[in-house]
This record gives C-alpha cells, sequence and structure tokens, in this order.
C-alpha cells in the first residue's frame, strides 16, 4: 500500500504549526456579543428569586437570561434528560449555571453578572455515594433507579456462587479509582449567529456535532434543519466534549433573541465545573481460580460517584463491568453496578470510558493472585487469554485478538523475565493488560440509520472532495479519511479535499467517541472510494480498451495493471467519466452489525472489534518521600492495522501520559467547606496550577510495539488505537510499585503520602496495603439472569422484565425537532 | 457612557513579527487580548489566563513570555513574535517543520506557545539535550502527545544542517523547510 501504513505529515499539520487552524475562540463576526454565565455558589439550594433588573440596566448589557428562558429539558441520554441550560427552580452543583449576561463585552458582561442578586434556600448535599446510600431526601434528581441512586444494575452470567464455592482459591479485594478530568488545552467556546437567511449556525468545540444538533433542536424547540452546527477543530476533547453544554444553548438562544453574534468561552476554572470526568469508582471483585490461578468466575461490583446529573451515566455505569470479560476466559461472571448522584459537577466519558477503573481492579488483583500462586504474571495471563473469533459470558463478539504477541513484545522489550523481581530494592518493574472498543455497537439513541456516512464529489479538474460528518479533535481523524480515500484511489492525501463535522454539509458521524472513528467511517469512506473507483474504472477502460478489473489506480494515474505505461492522469479518468455520467459523486455509510448480547443493558459493550494492550511499566520509588518516579514504558498494541504510524504512536504517547497522570496525581477532588461559610461542596483544586498533571520533566521513555493482525471488520483491517493505551498504565504502575518496594496501593493516585503510610504499615509488621477497606451495602435489584454460549444460552435474560426497554420516562423517539 | 475605569484606551506602538503596529486598546488588556481581539492575530492561545498552561507565549524581544501575564501597555515599543512570525512567505520554518512531520501537533492548541519557546530555546543553544529541552518546555502543558515527539521535533530542527538555507531575516533558527 502507497499511503496506508506510511508515516506521513497529517493534512492538517500545516494549519496547526502557523497557527491557522481556526479554534471554536478563534471565530470572531462583526456585531459580535458576548456571554457570561453565573454559576451557583451553593452545591444544593432552592432558588427562591433572581434579581436582574439591575444587571438588564447596566452598560453594555444586551439581554440577561435565566431558567424561565429555557423550558425544555435535553440531556445526551434519552433516559437521561435531566438538564436545562440555566437551572430552574435548583442548583445541585457548585458552578451550576443559573443565569447569563449577554453584552458589547466580555467585561461588561462580567461586570453585570456581578450585580444579579440570587436568594437561595440551601438544602442537605450529598458528597459521596456512600452518603447518597444513605440520604433518601431531599433528593437531588426527581427520577432514578432508587433516591438518591440514577442506575442499579445486576447481571448473572451463569451462577457464580457454586464456581466460587468450588474455587481452589478465592481473591477479594476493593479497589478504588479517583476521579479526574479531561484538562484539554482548550477551554470549551462556542459562537451562536444567524445566518443571511435567518437560520441559526453554531461554531463549537463539540466532539459530538450530530448529537449537540439533536439537542439544541430539542432545548431551543426548533426544527433541526433549521439549525447548522459546526464543530470546529477542538483543542483536545478526550470525552469532555461529549455532551450538549449549557453554554452551548446560552449562546444559541442569545442569538434567536438579539438577532446578533453572541460567543460563550468558558474560564479554565468553568471548565473544572462543566467537568463530565473520569467517575470516581469504588469496586470489590471477587475471583475464584484454580491452584495454577485459572479464573473459574468472577463477581464484581461497582459503586460509581456521578455527580448532579445523568450525562452519559447509564453507559458509564455499564461500562464499568461490560468489558471485564474480553481480555481473559471468564467462565461465569457477575456484575453489579450503581450510580448515585451527588452534589458535584457531572461526571461522564473521558478516555477509557468507566473502563479504566474495573481494569484496574483486575489487573491489580491479577498481580496478587501471581504472586500468591508463585506465578509469573505474564505467564498467568498469556495462560488463560479469551479466544479469537469468540463470545464471551456476556455475550461481546471478539474478532481478532492479539493480546498474546503484545504481552511477548513487552516481556522480551524489558526483560521482564530477567529482572523483574530482581532490580535493587526501590525498583520495579509491572505489567498490566487491557482491551478496548472500536466504536459501540449502538448510538446513543436508538434507531437503525448509519453511524457514519462519506460522500465523495470528482469533478474535471481533478479534484475529490470527501464530506463526512466526523470531527477532529487533535486525534487525527482528518488525516485516516484523506489516507483512505487516496489509498482506493491512487492519490495523495494532499490532494484530497476535506470537508467534515458541519451538520449543513456533511452527512451524519456521530461522534468522537468510543474510538468508532477510525472504523466507522473508515468502512463508509472505503464504501464511497471504491464505488468512485467503478466508475472510473469503467470509463477509463473503455478508453484504454480494458476490462475495468484490469484498471488500476497508484501515482496519480490511472493504468493498465498489467502494462502500467498504458494509462492516463487520475484527473483525465474522472474527465472520461463526467462525459459518460455528467456529475460525478458517491456515497457510502458504515453501521455495525447486530450485537449477540441481546438482554436489556446488553446495548454497552459489544463492539465489532477490541483492541488489545499489554504494557511494563518500570519505576523508581524513594522509599524515604514515597515518590514515585516512571523510568521507561513498554507497550504493545494490537492495532489491526497502521493507517499512519507517526500519528498512531502519538495516540499511544499520549494515551500513556494521561494514564501516568491518573496513576500518580490527577485528582477532581472537593471539600466540604465548614459550616459557618455554607458547607459548600467546593472544587478543592480548579486550576491548571494545582490540579496536577504530567509536565514535559515527568515524561519517561515510552517504548512502543504495534501488531499488525489486520482485523477482517476494520479498514485495511484497522482497529483503534486513541483510548486502548491509557488502559494498562495505572494497574502497571501499581504493580510496578509493589515490585520495588513490596507495598500494596489499591486505589489512584498512588500519591507519595499512600506509599509512604503503606511502607510505614509494613515496617510495623501490618499488610503493606493501603486502599479502601469496605463496600457499603447497596439495595441490589434481583438479577438479570443470562446465561453463557457454554450453558445453554441465547444471549438473552431468561428472566427479562417484560417492559424491559428504558424503564425511566423518555422524551427521545423519532427524529430530532420532532416532539413526541 | 461614564467615564469608566476599563474603558480608557490606551495606544502604544510595537514591532509585531516584523512590521511596526500601532494599536489602540482598552488599558486592561493584556498582550494575549490585544495580540488576538485588536491585531486579529488568534494563532496565540490562551488555555487559562493565569499564567500556568504556557499556551500564550510569545517572544517578547527574543524572550519567551505569558502573554496573558503582560499588560499590553507594557509592551509599548517591543519586539514581538508569535507564531505567525514563524514562517517566512509561504515556506514553514525547519522548527514547524519538524512539528508537522513528527507528529508534534495533534489538537495543535499548545503548539504556537510550545514552538516559539523552543525556537527561543533554538537561538539560545543550537543543539540542546533533551534534558534541556524538557526543561525549556517544562512551562508549556500539552495534553495530547506526551510531549515525546514534540522533543522529537527539537531536536529534528536542531540537527537540520544550520548553514544549509542560510539565516531568514536575521533569525538564525528561523530556516525553512528545505524546497519549499
Ligand atoms: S493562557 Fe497564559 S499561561 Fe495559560
Ligand atoms: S497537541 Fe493538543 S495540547 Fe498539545
Amino acid at each position: 500500500m502507497k499511503v496506508v501504513g506510511q508515516a506521513r505529515r497529517r493534512v492538517d499539520a500545516r494549519a496547526k504549526v502557523t497557527g491557522q487552524t481556526r479554534f471554536a475562540d478563534d471565530v470572531v463576526l462583526p456585531r459580535m456579543l458576548y456571554g457570561k454565565l453565573l454559576r451557583s455558589a451553593h452545591p444544593h439550594a432552592l432558588i427562591v428569586e433572581i434579581a436582574a433588573s439591575a444587571a438588564r440596566a447596566a452598560p453594555g448589557v444586551h439581554l440577561v437570561l435565566t431558567g424561565a428562558d429555557f423550558p425544555t429539558a435535553y440531556g445526551i441520554m434519552p433516559v437521561s434528560q435531566d438538564e436545562h441550560a440555566l437551572c430552574r427552580g435548583k442548583v445541585r452543583y457548585v458552578g451550576d449555571p443559573v443565569a447569563a449576561v449577554i453584552a458589547a463585552s466580555e467585561r461588561e458582561a462580567a461586570d453585570a453578572l456581578a450585580l444579579i442578586r440570587v436568594t437561595y434556600e440551601p438544602l442537605a448535599t450529598i458528597a459521596s455515594p456512600e452518603e447518597a446510600l444513605r440520604t433518601a431526601e431531599p433528593r437531588i434528581q426527581d427520577y432514578g433507579e432508587g433516591p438518591n441512586l440514577h442506575r442499579l444494575a445486576h447481571f448473572a452470567f451463569g451462577d457464580v456462587e457454586p464456581a466460587l464455592a468450588g474455587a481452589d482459591q478465592v481473591f477479594e479485594d476493593v479497589f478504588f479509582y479517583q476521579g479526574s478530568t479531561h484538562l484539554s488545552l482548550e477551554q470549551h467556546a462556542t459562537v451562536a449567529a444567524l445566518d443571511a437567511d435567518g437560520r441559526l449556525t453554531l461554531w463549537s468545540s463539540t466532539q459530538t456535532p450530530h448529537y449537540l444538533h439533536r439537542e439544541l433542536a430539542r432545548a431551543l424547540d426548533m426544527p433541526a434543519h433549521h439549525i447548522r452546527v459546526i464543530a470546529t477543530p477542538n483543542g483536545g476533547g478526550f470525552g469532555g466534549k461529549s455532551d450538549p453544554f449549557n453554554h452551548e444553548i446560552v449562546a444559541a438562544k442569545a442569538a434567536l433573541v438579539t438577532g446578533r453574534p453572541v460567543k460563550i468561552t468558558l474560564t479554565r476554572e468553568e471548565v473544572f465545573y462543566a467537568h463530565r470526568g473520569r467517575h470516581p469508582v469504588l469496586m470489590r471483585l471477587k475471583t475464584g481460580v484454580r491452584q495454577d490461578g485459572t479464573i473459574v468466575a468472577m463477581d464484581l461490583e461497582t459503586l460509581l460517584d456521578g455527580g448532579a446529573y445523568g450525562s452519559y451515566g447509564p453507559a458509564s455505569t455499564l461500562y464499568t463491568g461490560q468489558l471485564q470479560t474480553v481480555t481473559y476466559h471468564v467462565p461465569r461472571y457477575r456484575f453489579r453496578a450503581c450510580r448515585a448522584f451527588t452534589n458535584k459537577p457531572p461526571c461522564g466519558p473521558k478516555r477509557g470510558h468507566g473502563t479504566p477503573q474495573p481494569r484496574f481492579a483486575q489487573e491489580v488483583q491479577l498481580d496478587k493472585i501471581a504472586v500468591a500462586l508463585g506465578r509469573d504474571p505474564a505467564d498467568l495471563r498469556l495462560q488463560q487469554l479469551a479466544p479469537a473469533n469468540s463470545v464471551t459470558a456476556n455475550w461481546l463478539t471478539i474478532g481478532s485478538m492479539g493480546l498474546k504477541p503484545c504481552i511477548e513484545r513487552v516481556v522480551q522489550g524489558s526483560a521482564w523475565r530477567e529482572r523483574r523481581g530482581q532490580l535493587p530494592f526501590g525498583r520495579g518493574l509491572g505489567m498490566a493488560c487491557s482491551s478496548y472498543l472500536c466504536g459501540a455497537g449502538l448510538p446513543i439513541y436508538w434507531n437503525e440509520m448509519p453511524h457514519s456516512g462519506v460522500q465523495l464529489q470528482l469533478d474535471r479538474s481533478g479534484r475529490v472532495t470527501v464530506f463526512c460528518g466526523a470531527t477532529e479533535i487533535g486525534q487525527g481523524s482528518d488525516d485516516v479519511l484523506a489516507a483512505i480515500i487516496a489509498e482506493v484511489l491512487g492519490l495523495e492525501t494532499t490532494d484530497i479535499k476535506l470537508v467534515t463535522g458541519d451538520t449543513d454539509l456533511t452527512p451524519v458521524d456521530l461522534g468522537s467517541y468510543s474510538s468508532r472513528v477510525t472504523l466507522m467511517m473508515g468502512n463508509a469512506a472505503i464504501q464511497a472510494a471504491e464505488r468512485a473507483k467503478a466508475i472510473l474504472s469503467a470509463s477509463a477502460g473503455q478508453k484504454l480498451g480494458l476490462p475495468a478489473e484490469r484498471v488500476a489506480f497508484a501515482d496519480r494515474r490511472v493504468f493498465d495493471v498489467e502494462n502500467p505505461s498504458a494509462g492516463m492522469a487520475f484527473q483525465e479518468a474522472v474527465v472520461a467519466a463526467e462525459v459518460e455520467h455528467g456529475t460525478l459523486g458517491t456515497t457510502g455509510s458504515y453501521r455495525p452489525p447486530r450485537s449477540a448480547a441481546r438482554y436489556r443493558g446488553g446495548g454497552v459493550g459489544p463492539s465489532v472489534a477490541y483492541s488489545y494492550t499489554a504494557a511494563v511499566v518500570e519505576v523508581e520509588v524513594d522509599p524515604a518521600t514515597g515518590w514515585v518516579r516512571v523510568s521507561k514504558v513498554w507497550i504493545g498494541h494490537d492495532i489491526g492495522r497502521v493507517i499512519n504510524p507517526v500519528l498512531a504512536r502519538g495516540q499511544v504517547e499520549g494515551g500513556v501520559y494521561m494514564g501516568l497522570g491518573e496513576a500518580l496525581m490527577e485528582e477532581q477532588a472537593f471539600r466540604r467547606l465548614p459550616p459557618r461559610l455554607s458547607s459548600a461542596l467546593v472544587h478543592k483544586i480548579p486550576s491548571m496550577l494545582e490540579y496536577k498533571s504530567p509536565t514535559a520533566l515527568e515524561m519517561p521513555e515510552v517504548v512502543t510495539y504495534f501488531i499488525e493482525d489486520p482485523d477482517p471488520s476494520g479498514p485495511f483491517g484497522a482497529k483503534e488505537v486513541g483510548q486502548g493505551p491509557l488502559l494498562p498504565i495505572a494497574p502497571a504502575v501499581a504493580n510496578a510499585v509493589f515490585d520495588a518496594v513490596g507495598v500494596r496501593v489499591d486505589q489512584v493516585p498512588i500519591t507519595p503520602d499512600l506509599v509512604l503510610a503503606a511502607l510505614g504499615a509494613k515496617a510495623k509488621g501490618k499488610s503493606g496495603r493501603v486502599g479502601p477497606e469496605a463496600f457499603p451495602a447497596v439495595p441490589w435489584p434481583e438479577a438479570l439472569v443470562v446465561p453463557p454460549p457454554w450453558e445453554g444460552g441465547n444471549g438473552k435474560a431468561i428472566n427479562e422484565p417484560a417492559k424491559s426497554r428504558d424503564a425511566l420516562p423518555t422524551h427521545h423517539s423519532g427524529t430530532a425537532g420532532v416532539k413526541v | 457612557m461614564s467615564p469608566r475605569r476599563d474603558a480608557r484606551k490606551a495606544r502604544i506602538a510595537l514591532t509585531v513579527n516584523g512590521e511596526e503596529r500601532d494599536v489602540v486598546f482598552a488599558g486592561y488588556k493584556t498582550l494575549l487580548e490585544v495580540l488576538r481581539e485588536d491585531l486579529g492575530l488568534t494563532g496565540t492561545k490562551h488555555g487559562c489566563e493565569l499564567g500556568e498552561c504556557g499556551a500564550c507565549a510569545v517572544l517578547v524581544d527574543g524572550q519567551p513570555v505569558l502573554s496573558c501575564l503582560l499588560l499590553a501597555v507594557e509592551c509599548a515599543g517591543a519586539d514581538v513574535t508569535t507564531v505567525e512570525g514563524l514562517a517566512r512567505g509561504p515556506a514553514l520554518s525547519l522548527l514547524q517543520a519538524a512539528f508537522a512531520d513528527k507528529g508534534a501537533a495533534q489538537c495543535g492548541y499548545c503548539t504556537p506557545g510550545i514552538l516559539v519557546t523552543a525556537q527561543a530555546l533554538l537561538e539560545r543553544k543550537a543543539h540542546p539535550t533533551r534534558a534541556e529541552i524538557a526543561e525549556a518546555l517544562s512551562g508549556n502543558l500539552c495534553r495530547c502527545t506526551g510531549y515525546l515527539q514534540i522533543f522529537e521535533a527539537v531536536e529534528e530542527a536542531a540537527r537540520a544542517e544550520p548553514h544549509a538555507q542560510g539565516p531568514a531575516a536575521g533569525r538564525p533558527h528561523v530556516r525553512t523547510e528545505a524546497g519549499a
């Protein structure tokens, strides 16, 4: 292949190094106004009154909006339509927006905000899921599967109890994975304007223009086809720009009311409160094994701190368990999950969405099992890998499975067999593995349309323009799209003109989330390009006197595959086709196949393919200070096929970096102010300085191995690389710390004080383990019983409740903008 | 309108990317705001406006400076270089070209600040070690790359033969891409 697999300058590189990339806050329009949001200083309170007349009269102010202007609820998921652009009647976390000022300048808007008087009636607050479990009233949301419990799930994939009872050994641990935030360098920004025809256009830093489009139509009560959403290139996303956000809807409304363009850019502090980041998750994991460490059953409970709103929560909840079966063969599996509401900014999807937490639990526990049984952790894993082309206990269909070579490469590269357990005190090696989706099998809202669409347009100049709704968030989706079209048509990526992420111009792509873009957009692009190639082959073949099958495309030429000198320039082939057919255009689309999981909740987890990753991390632990320094990382990733090695490696290194941040320092942490100050739950550290993230000085050397075993369902065999490489990092660090100094830190971040506490306990003859002690009692519902394939199951629950789909009230069905 | 403190305008002359500029702006504005809002140079970014992320770095008299922390009124007579001033005509500088080739810009949001900071490093030290590069860039956060491809790009630019193209506009490291 001439393009796929070759190291290339990405198609948008020039714009990025010259400062020409136009991010949302770079959009400047004539007569533009600026908006600012007034955010609640209370974590939980009724809004008694909003006095805004002084703000309305302030200099430069054009408009003041409150919750009264936004009667319609919205939310990313059909089952959690619990947000209003500005709060109505109640605030639920410090930072919840209650009013907005639109003024001639940002400064005047900010000055006027200070003139708005809001009278609150404070309510009792809930700071943690444990508190939520104990507190029935007051309720943060008026829906859910229990008071202050958003979602409760219980799956029995086979009966784990007898399996655990029959196991040679049962290991039980409680783990905690702290919440963290995306910290995209770009603060969210949006510009809304009425176009010359009076329709609404919104430029926004969003990863999901299609979903934003739908939610704008709902929240503004406008037909969707009168709204255009343009996803500007995101200055980093990582999941943090996947929800429809308050400021987007406020700016749109303000543009409609004032008739002027309106920009809202969040401050960094506001971004910390907008959040939607990693859920803090408490986990209890019980695993039964045979004497050689082979898993016979696994029993996992997870408790998620959801924050104050639903966001992607119903999906996040199920992701804390559903992917536990795709790395190792788990014959029987019970999974129970609970997402609680708390008076904190809502959590949502962050790189790895719900799966890094249970992966940490599973991979650290496996290390403990290996140590207890005297096995090499690498061998323990290798002996029980989930087979390729198999179906798991919870009915996920695995296609290609390259974890074995991933493990072998990192074992070899790190000299694991010679060095693990052999390094001097203070230095250690740790291993962990993981797997991730290549696109969620189902869209956010139920429909049977394609998940990704591509249109190609060609004309006599030789121009090839590709239209696709996919969104460039830095991951390189534009480059992948250009590469695939170029590969099929024998062109260079720089020959392809791209139009992406624009709901007026491009066919729908569901968005840059769940590592879906390369696979889904890529397959749609191949289909569109192959159709164009067929048209061009026939016309060029006629001119060359050849059957279409003998016509080949490469080096910007169309030629006889048996006699390459006989041919024509690509552009001449387009001319020939335009003479024969008139205006040229093709389309392609992709929808993943139906999953084998047919039980309620089985929509979360299925993917047409899974990527696999193994990592070995080397650490140096200073026993005097507890400081953990990561000196080197070896990582093997089963990517199926590399489209652009430069970008693929960048995704791996970026994932390792982000995983190290979560492993060692990042915390979206809150504290309750003393009662005399309001008992508010405030973010401890809503600034980039105090929210610790790794800098250039902390980044270790990373050795990356790609395993290329093309997956038949991926474009040219490609699988994902954007999220998977983050997942093994935190557990590998924890396991390396154990190898280095013999203590277990069963939670992240692994901060120096925790390491010191564990070392101190060990020195006193105690266990040398720090981490959460207990998992609270959760009112688990009755299990949904789904027999695994090897126990005669058919993918359905044998006790499926009669009204299964969406027990919660749903306002969603039909298309955007159509009220039901 | 009442003569409010914020509304008072300031006027300064300065050199931006080699051009004399005379600019009138609200006196409270930072250099970052004046560059982006009053001079239309949106290439320089902001991630915090509190001096914490490095996205807003520009060169003032050759030194990297966080433009969000500097009042524009303090820049009278200064020589300011932003990302827009790195290329010469249509050709990328060697540093820009190396960033493009090595994958040093993913989302590209940190890139303008990192480019000018690295530029200043190379002007100070033609062949920095990796530790020196990391040290120089330790105030510039990048959330996408994990920094390694950025280090490689700076090394690549440093390796490129300094005399091959000759200095552009008197700046030793603003050399342009071969053949471009
Ligand atoms: S915007 Fe200046 S340092 Fe962040
Ligand atoms: S490339 Fe995105 S922050 Fe650096």
